[in-house]
């Protein structure tokens, strides 16, 4: 068994468990903060894939920024175990038969999926300078737009936020 | 280094699949709004996993600068998203999803 | 002048729009100018074009019609002695009765729409004996049943007249089937609707007698619906329920004579079609005797002319079934002269009588009304067949050919001719003679008519008087033969309707009828004069035999019950279960289905953000899935 195999099933094992209790746990905090451990799991895959700027832009933007942010509403929201509506029995029936016929669809959906190699094979793709070069040559007006797309949503979040002025 | 190789692409496959069909489990059975926005995470995060899987094996950049974007679509996303449910808790005082049924006929 | 046919239609029909659309702002005055006006310019025109024909027969066409493959089929008109004597007889009648309408409908409110629809019809008329093919002579058949309906219920307030008005067109329109199906078996047969074509290629090529015959007889069924020949005569006697200047022009002089037309017209079709010609001798026949012998008995003063003109009409027809086409449209002539006399006279009468209709209530209006009793003495000697009036002529001719073809026929013709004359006399004696029955209301009204009606009979009578003259028997000149010979050319290969020559034979069969129509005048002289003889009052107190033929034999009431009845009981039941339980059910089924799958989808419409997302899931599932498969 090759190492990263091995990895590969350790990071796969933690990230589906922390999923896993993403959904289930009582507590909206704990949620997240299993969400974040899933968030690492997953930046594991991205180095493990040799993706390393994906996986620092990964950690720094979920699990620093986005996580962060759903923390402080759930702390002004006072969410705790006792606030934390339920659904009856039977509508989690259904989600969980829902969500697993879904998980068995995408299996069988992605398997056709074309799985060989390429002919040229490069590995580097992922470093930081090569992956720079092909954003800011080939995809440069979608970077730009992105931080028009940026200044949207901030303006669009505090103006929504806002409190009504009489 | 084949090292990168030696995990077969279909096994990523599942993973992903796996997570995503977790997603679509988290969105059907909780009932907090959070929580549910959480779930959308994690269903884009199984889609960039892939994403990625791809990118490594068939050696092309272009969903790397793909899953970039989603990234920051996604924050967007979540800034906006929250701020929604801020006011939608101020009004109502609660995140409960069954409340929010105004789109009945 | 004859390029200008065209325009003796259009008079009437322009004088129909001015009065239709701008009658309410003219004046009355201003209307009868307009309405008599252009039929009085229609008939100068037909006058000029009479002086102009000289025997010729000519096609003016107004516009190209139907143009579709074979078929070609113009709106142009035929001008020849046949058409040109029609529309003499249409335009100068239609003109006086024009002109004595603007007395009688004086103080009628509607009289506007009395002028314009007169118009209308005389326009239609013309275009029926213009046309120069069948599709044009129907266009004018249709207008013409479409304005008998109007101008029968013209007082449309009343329930009957609507009735008596709604079952002339009915009863028309199953004559029209056969005239219709008649046309389709000569297009069928001969591929072409024009007189020209279909006639010369019948008199080149007459073997196929089996479909000449079943065009001869649907022609013919056409003819009876319009001319109201047995069995479908029953709305004749009750459009008497117009004013009287409609019974006058359409049901005595004119469109009633429109079977006739059509019949003469097609007289190559008849003359080598023997078992139709034979079938219109005999019903024409037979409704000549059944009519008048209805006649009888009638007390309606215009139900009596009524009979009168659908027994007169079979006479035409049995002059035409026996060969003599120019003694069938002879007696048209003469009959339009009498009969529009007769119905105008009564119409007098009435008007005198402050609308008083039946004879028994009358009496002795020789004294108060001196113009409209000579007139109508005149009227009915001529009807009679006295010479040296118009009548005898005409109907001398016809019996005169019905005895070379079958004496049978001869007989029954002059019974018949004995009834006709003994009803005219009876009515004349009834209504003028005796002491006045009437109430003393009606005696203080009673009044000469005024110039405007009075004018109009006196030219009537003089025609009825002198009209004869166009054909005296004579083997070398006949007036009226010898002008509508080329009318009859194609007929005339196969038969001779020449007159008869004035030989012993013909001159013995004159006398034979002049003396039984005297001794008809005398028994009418006798019973109603002499004895002063009154019809009974009350219906009920009537013998059986007389009783049957007053009540017109039942007719009206068997049609009743074997066509009526069961088309009711068929509209019912198919209203029942067909509308009700078929039509009705898919309708507002329909419209329930819509509205139940609406409230079965709005069940999906929660509101529920849970359960949109789940039907999100699935319906993703669902693509997935047909992807794959």
């Amino acid at each position: 068994m090759e190492i990263t195999k091995i990895m590969f099933g350790v990071l796969s094992f933690i990230a589906i468990l922390s999923a896993v209790l993403v959904i289930f746990s009582k507590n909206p905090v704990y949620s997240v903060l299993y969400l974040i451990v899933t968030f690492f799991a997953i930046a594991g895959h991205y180095i493990l894939l040799n993706a390393q700027f994906l996986a620092v832009v990964h950690i720094i933007v979920y699990a620093g920024a986005i996580m962060v942010l759903f923390l402080f509403v759930i702390m002004m929201l006072n969410l705790n175990k006792d606030t934390e509506p339920h659904n009856p029995a039977w509508v989690q029936i259904i989600a969980v038969i829902a969500g697993g016929i879904m998980m068995v669809t995408l299996v069988g959906a992605l398997k056709v999926a074309d799985t060989s190699m390429a002919k040229t094979h490069d590995t580097q793709i992922g470093l930081v300078g090569n992956l720079g070069k092909v954003l800011f040559t080939d995809f440069l007006i979608p970077f730009e737009l992105s931080s028009i797309l940026f200044l949207a949503a901030m303006v669009g979040a505090v103006m929504i936020g806002k409190k009504a002025i009489h | 280094m084949s090292a990168i190789q030696s995990v077969p692409l279909n096994w990523y496959v599942t993973l992903s699949a796996v997570l995503f069909g977790l997603g679509v489990l988290g969105v059907l059975f909780r009932r907090n709004a959070i929580i549910i926005l959480m779930c959308v995470e994690l269903m884009l995060n199984a889609v960039n996993l892939l994403l990625v899987a791809f990118s490594a094996h068939h050696s092309d950049p272009n969903a790397q600068v793909f899953v970039f974007f989603i990234m920051a679509v996604a924050a967007a996303e979540v800034a906006i998203g929250l701020a929604i449910l801020m006011m939608i808790y101020r009004n109502s005082k609660t995140t409960d999803i069954d409340f929010l049924n105004k789109l009945k006929h | 002048m004859i390029q200008l046919a065209w325009l003796i239609p259009i008079l009437p029909l322009i004088g129909f729009l001015i009065i239709a659309f701008g009658g309410k702002k003219l004046s009355k005055s201003l209307v009868s100018i307009i309405g008599c006006g252009s039929v009085l310019a229609a008939f100068g025109l037909s006058l000029g074009i009479f002086f102009q024909l000289h025997g010729t027969s000519q096609t003016v066409k107004l516009l190209d019609w139907m143009h579709v493959g074979r078929l070609q089929i113009d709106f142009s008109f035929l001008i020849d002695p046949l058409s040109v004597l029609f529309m003499l007889i249409i335009t100068g009648i239609g003109f006086l009765i024009h002109l004595y309408s603007t007395g009688y409908m004086k103080e009628d409110e509607k009289y506007d729409r009395f002028f314009a629809y007169l118009n209308l019809f005389v326009f239609f008329m013309l275009l029926l004996v213009m046309g120069s093919n069948y599709i044009v002579m129907f266009v004018g058949w249709e207008g013409v049943g479409l304005c008998s309906y109007l101008l029968i219920g013209f007082w449309f307030k009343n329930t009957e007249y609507n009735n008596a008005a709604k079952k002339a067109f009915i009863v028309n329109r199953i004559g029209d089937l056969g005239f219709l199906l008649g046309m389709i078996a000569i297009y069928f047969t001969y591929n072409s609707l024009n007189f020209s074509n279909v006639f010369s290629t019948v008199s080149e090529n007459h073997l196929d007698t089996g479909a000449l015959n079943l065009i001869g007889i649907l022609l013919f069924i056409g003819a009876c619906g319009k001319s109201a020949q047995i069995p479908l005569y029953t709305w004749l006697p009750d459009a008497m329920a117009g004013p009287t200047p409609v019974s006058a022009l359409i049901h005595a002089a004119t469109m009633v004579t429109a079977g006739v037309y059509m019949i003469a017209r097609s007289s190559v079709i008849f003359v080598y079609a023997p078992v139709a010609m034979e079938t219109v001798a005999i019903v024409g026949l037979i409704t000549a005797v059944f009519a008048a012998t209805i006649g009888l008995f009638q007390n309606d003063i215009k139900k009596v002319l009524a009979y009168s003109t659908v027994s007169q009409l079979g006479y035409m027809f049995l002059g035409l079934g026996v060969g003599a086409f120019t003694g069938g449209v002879f007696h048209v002539m003469t009959h339009a002269f009498f009969k529009a006399l007769l119905f105008l006279c009564a119409g007098s009468v009435i008007h005198a009588m402050s609308g008083e209709q039946d004879i028994r209530k009358m009496g002795g209006l020789k004294k108060a009304l001196p113009i409209t009793h000579l007139t109508f003495l005149i009227g009915t000697i001529a009807i009679s067949g006295l010479p040296p009036f118009s009548g005898f002529f005409s109907k001398d001719e016809i019996l005169a050919h019905a005895y070379e073809h079958n004496k049978l026929y001869w007989l029954f013709g002059i019974i018949a001719s004995m009834m006709t004359a003994f009803y005219m006399f009876r009515l004349y004696y009834l209504t003028f003679h005796g002491p006045f029955r009437g109430t003393e209301d009606q005696k203080h009204h009673l009044h000469e008519s005024p110039k405007s009606m009075t004018i109009p009979l006196v030219i009537l009578a003089v025609l009825a008087a002198v009209g004869g003259f166009f054909g005296i028997p004579d083997e070398h000149k006949h007036l009226l033969h010898d002008y509508l010979k080329p009318a009859f050319t194609y007929a005339s290969a196969q038969i001779n309707d020449a007159p008869e020559a004035f030989n012993l034979q013909e001159a013995l069969l004159m006398i034979f009828a002049v003396i039984a129509a005297a001794a008809s005048i005398f028994a009418a002289w006798y019973l109603y004069k002499k004895k002063n003889m009154v019809p009974i009052a009350n219906e009920s107190d009537l013998p059986e035999l007389q009783r049957l033929v007053y009540h017109k034999y039942y007719v009206d009431e068997f049609y009743n019950a074997i066509i009526r009845k069961p088309m009711d009981w068929i509209s019912d039941k198919g209203y029942k279960f067909i509308e009700i339980r078929f039509i009705d059910a898919i309708v507002n089924g329909m419209g329930t289905m819509v509205k139940w799958s609406g409230s079965v989808v709005r069940l999906a419409q929660s509101g529920n953000i849970g359960f949109y997302m789940f039907a999100m899931t699935l319906a993703i599932i669902v693509m997935l899935l047909v992807k794959l498969f």
